[in-house]
């Protein structure tokens, strides 16, 4: 039984099993990127203090309630992650096309495990998510003409659980270890037996604090869009992308549960010593595998929902038509929400559950591909006849029509139970999800942070830099790739450290080759961010509408007043914009009134502060201090339920002259 | 209105609402709480399918006929259900307005959850004793996996059901107030429903197999 692994003698009061040894000093990696890390730190907080900026980011944007600060803040967050993940890949790609012919490459094998697990877990939760949820946070309620969402604080404390998993994943790369598992952490490998260090614990406590975030957000977003949508805005009128985000988060509130269940039942097998995934005593590790993909695969359609009402804005608006098909739009995704709760066991059909549940499970996976395929011709019948412009969203947009495609074909090959048998585990499935990933999710988040990026922050992204960006991602994706699409039909494994077959490292080389590429896409989008923001004079927009859109979002100035709408707007069509700017609307100039909003407040950063600690203390058995942090948690959120004065007006003067200086600025212009 | 009305085409006049409309606060929160509770739900979902695969995994061990002791179970089923009445009573005469009975109520509720706790607590202890204990089987790790939560789910509604009297005696049964009363009320109701699956599923089919 695993109680005697607990009480190691390793094992202190104080510290619990937190020892000087957990500090990666023998790994020369780890510590030039901890100095990396420091310096960079330093000179953070060294200019934030030098410009005085602490109470500005403290007032306007940690405490902040405003739907729009927090959809910006998760989008920084993915970017920042996004880096961290894209420097795991490169040390993939690198020890790969290194480790032939009898060299071991640089990377011992337990750190490279921990690398692949690190990999997967960080651009799943920590790059995906944010800028998923980010950009539904910024988004959805301008385009349901709100002043914010329904519940304010729960939004800005889900964000800082969000950040709370992202800081103790992130922590584990210099104290301790991560998992090496694996991103889902099957058991009984990730069991205490064969896991006894801090690596699986650092994977669960991330997890679980951020999946309380993501959660609350998922049951926020719902209510926003149920209860709050303008006058005149009827379900099917609702944007598409409104209309994702609707899916998506129902699909949050409906398997992130799920998730948490599992890993606390993972977390006692690990901690108390039951025996729910233990290969003996009863347990049973492939209910683990059942139960975390019943979460695992709707939770693709949770990031790729978006995604798809992304494109769709973006076609729409790019080719100056309404959408093609608005119901079939609709109908197609909320096909896809059901059916992506049926075929989970896809994911392992090898497992030996028979013939007819292997059958069941197949057909369904192959049917999400109709609805999917009836959105794909919307787009094109879109775009047909259309006037398409071809700036950097429609682009992202057609590299996804082109790539997504290919990755839904290959997605239908191992919905085949047979051909599945070939290909299970092997680089064609790697090839498999990056290619619906980053070509489904990746390339329509990036379309939407330049169509969007006007709305945020009032000035247009640099093209030029974009489509250098655009250029290195698109191609580099498929010299990543395609060569592992072909290493996997040669029966090559996933997550494998070196190679006897020296025939193989050609193709290790072009994919390396290809991960190059993409760094220099990101590079370019971070250029692009810094020369976008530098020339942010040369690219102002003081329309509120630079791309000539339809929906309401753009309705408003850009970036948006805190109450977003001076006065709530009314949709006569499923285009409300378009209808409206069709229809003669003129800007109202007077009769302000004042607008009832939510106050800031420190409670969101506080319980997730303390939320941080105590899964820290739990990792590392510091038991007197996770009971201390949860006793903390309770706390501070009763206190929090004390304050009855949560909301304030803002005055009609004040409402009257901020539109007076839009008004200003528009004439201006003209 | 007039603002926008001068060059608009004819009847399409109204793009937007003059007087702001007025928003119950908190007009959302039972919808949100409500989806909470179903999020909560599929928790227990989980805990109730795997309980149903690994309920039979003795593992050479006590089962479900050695352990349960229906009579105390139904005590304890008493117990929870009439704290759903008394619940009930504190929300009628919280619609009366009657902030001494409502309080009077809850406190009743509160003791009656209490005695639920402190059985389940017994029942417990007294498994462990007899060395049935969650490490025991798969058997034992899902069934107090199962139990405990809901367990640990009528523990945080006790500690919520006291703040909340807390917060009606300091400031009376305002809106606020009340729609915290009713959201308590759902989560109590809902725990009394998922005890109903919990002694019917777990302890009468457990007696019965």
């Amino acid at each position: 039984m695993a109680i005697e692994t607990i009480a190691s003698p390793e094992t202190s009061f104080l510290f619990g099993r937190l020892t000087w040894a957990a500090l990666p000093l023998h790994e020369p990696i780890l510590v030039a990127t901890f100095i990396a890390v420091v310096i960079g730190g330093l000179v953070v907080v060294g200019a934030l203090s030098y410009f005085r900026l602490w109470g500005y980011l403290w007032h306007d944007w940690f405490t902040s309630v405003d739907h729009k600060r927090i959809g910006i803040m998760y989008m920084v967050l993915g970017l920042v992650m996004l880096l961290r993940g894209f420097a795991d890949a490169v040390m993939m790609r690198l020890q790969q096309s290194m480790a032939f012919n009898g060299s071991e490459g640089y990377l011992p094998a337990h750190h490279y495990d921990q690398i692949f697990t690190a990999h997967g877990v960080i651009m799943i939760f920590f790059v995906a998510m944010p800028f998923v949820t980010g950009m539904m946070n910024l988004v959805m309620p301008l385009q349901i003409g709100a002043r914010d969402v329904a519940f304010p604080f729960l939004n800005n404390f889900s964000f800082w659980m969000t950040v709370g998993g992202a800081v103790i994943t992130m922590t584990s790369l210099f104290v301790g270890e991560f998992a090496q598992t694996g991103w889902l952490a099957y058991p009984p490998l990730s069991g205490i037996a064969n896991s006894p260090s801090v690596g699986v614990d650092y994977y669960i406590w991330g997890l679980q604090v951020a999946g309380v975030g993501t959660t609350l957000s998922g049951i926020n977003l719902i209510v926003t869009i149920v209860k709050m949508r303008c006058p005149g805005m009827t379900m099917m009128r609702m944007p598409i992308f409104t209309w994702t985000a609707l899916c998506s988060n129902i699909l949050i509130v409906a398997s992130f549960p799920v998730l948490t269940a599992t890993l606390v039942l993972l977390s006692l097998d690990r901690y108390v010593g039951t025996n729910f995934f233990t290969a003996d005593n009863g347990g049973n590790p492939m209910m683990y595998v059942n139960l975390i993909w019943i979460w695992g695969h709707p939770e693709v359609y949770i990031l790729v929902l978006p995604a798809f009402g992304i494109y769709s804005e973006v076609t729409a608006t790019f080719c100056g038509k309404r959408l093609f098909g608005y119901s079939s739009m609709v109908y197609a995704t909320v096909c896809i929400t059901v059916l992506s709760y049926l075929v989970w066991l896809h994911h392992f059909f090898t497992m030996g559950a028979g013939a007819s549940v292997n059958s069941f499970f197949g057909i369904a996976s192959m049917i999400i591909s109709i609805p999917t395929g009836a959105k794909l011709f919307n787009w094109l019948f879109t775009m047909y006849r259309g006037r398409i412009r071809f700036e950097l969203p429609m682009m992202w947009t057609v590299a996804f029509m082109l790539t997504f495609a290919i990755g839904g074909m290959t997605g239908v090959m191992l919905a085949v139970p047979p051909a599945d048998f070939v290909l299970h585990n092997s680089l064609f499935l790697i090839a498999h999800f990056h290619n619906v990933i980053i070509g489904g999710v990746l390339f329509g988040l990036f379309a939407g942070i330049v169509y969007w990026w006007p709305k945020a922050f009032g000035f247009r992204l640099d093209p030029f830099w974009g489509k250098v960006s655009f250029w290195c991602w698109v191609s580099g994706f498929w010299v990543a790739f395609t060569p592992l699409y072909v290493l996997g039909f040669m029966g090559v494994t996933r997550r494998m450290r070196v190679f006897d077959d020296p025939s193989l490292q050609i193709w290790f080389l072009i994919a390396a080759l290809g991960a190059g590429l993409i760094a220099i896409g990101i590079a370019a989008l971070i250029i692009q961010i810094a020369v976008s923001i530098w020339r942010r004079d040369e690219l102002r927009d003081v329309t509120g509408d630079p791309w000539d859109a339809r929906t309401l979002e753009w309705a408003t100035s850009s970036p948006p007043p805190p109450y977003n709408f001076a006065f709530t707007p009314v949709a006569h069509d499923i285009d409300a914009w378009w209808d409206m700017k069709a229809h003669g609307y003129r800007r109202p100039l007077e009769g302000f009134r004042p607008i009832h909003m939510p106050k800031n407040t420190a409670s969101g950063i506080i319980l997730a502060g303390l939320a941080t600690v105590c899964g820290m203390a739990l990792i590392w058995y510091i038991w007197w201090l996770a009971a201390l942090a949860f006793a903390g948690v309770i706390a501070t959120a009763i206190w929090h339920t004390f304050n009855y004065n949560r909301d304030y007006d803002i005055p009609a003067a004040e409402v009257t002259s901020v539109e007076g200086a839009r008004t200003r600025q528009l004439i201006g212009r003209a | 209105m007039s603002a926008s009305a001068a060059s608009a085409a004819p009847g399409r006049t109204d793009f937007y609402l003059a007087e702001e409309e007025h928003h119950e606060p908190g007009g959302s929160t039972h919808l949100g709480f409500w989806i909470y509770l179903m999020s909560d739900c599929l928790i227990f979902a989980v805990l109730f399918a795997t309980y149903g695969v690994l309920g039979a995994s003795l593992a050479g061990g006590p089962g479900p006929r050695d352990l349960f002791d229906l009579g105390l179970v139904a005590l304890n089923t008493t117990f929870l259900l009439i704290s759903s009445i008394t619940y009930g009573f504190a929300m009628l005469a919280m619609y009366q307005s009657d902030q001494k009975r409502t309080l009077q109520w809850l406190a009743i509720t509160g003791l009656f959850g209490a005695a639920f706790i402190g059985v389940e607590l017994y029942e417990f202890s007294h498994m462990i004793h007899e060395g049935a204990g969650p490490q025991r089987s798969g058997f034992l790790s899902a069934f107090f996996a199962l139990v405990g939560t809901h367990g640990l789910h009528v523990t945080f509604g006790i500690v919520w059901l006291i703040v909340l009297m807390v917060q009606v005696t300091r400031r009376g049964l305002v809106p606020a107030n009340q729609r915290r009363l009713t959201c308590l009320s759902l989560f109590w109701h809902f725990l009394d429903l998922v005890w109903i699956g919990v002694f019917t599923y777990v302890y009468l089919f457990g007696v019965l197999r």
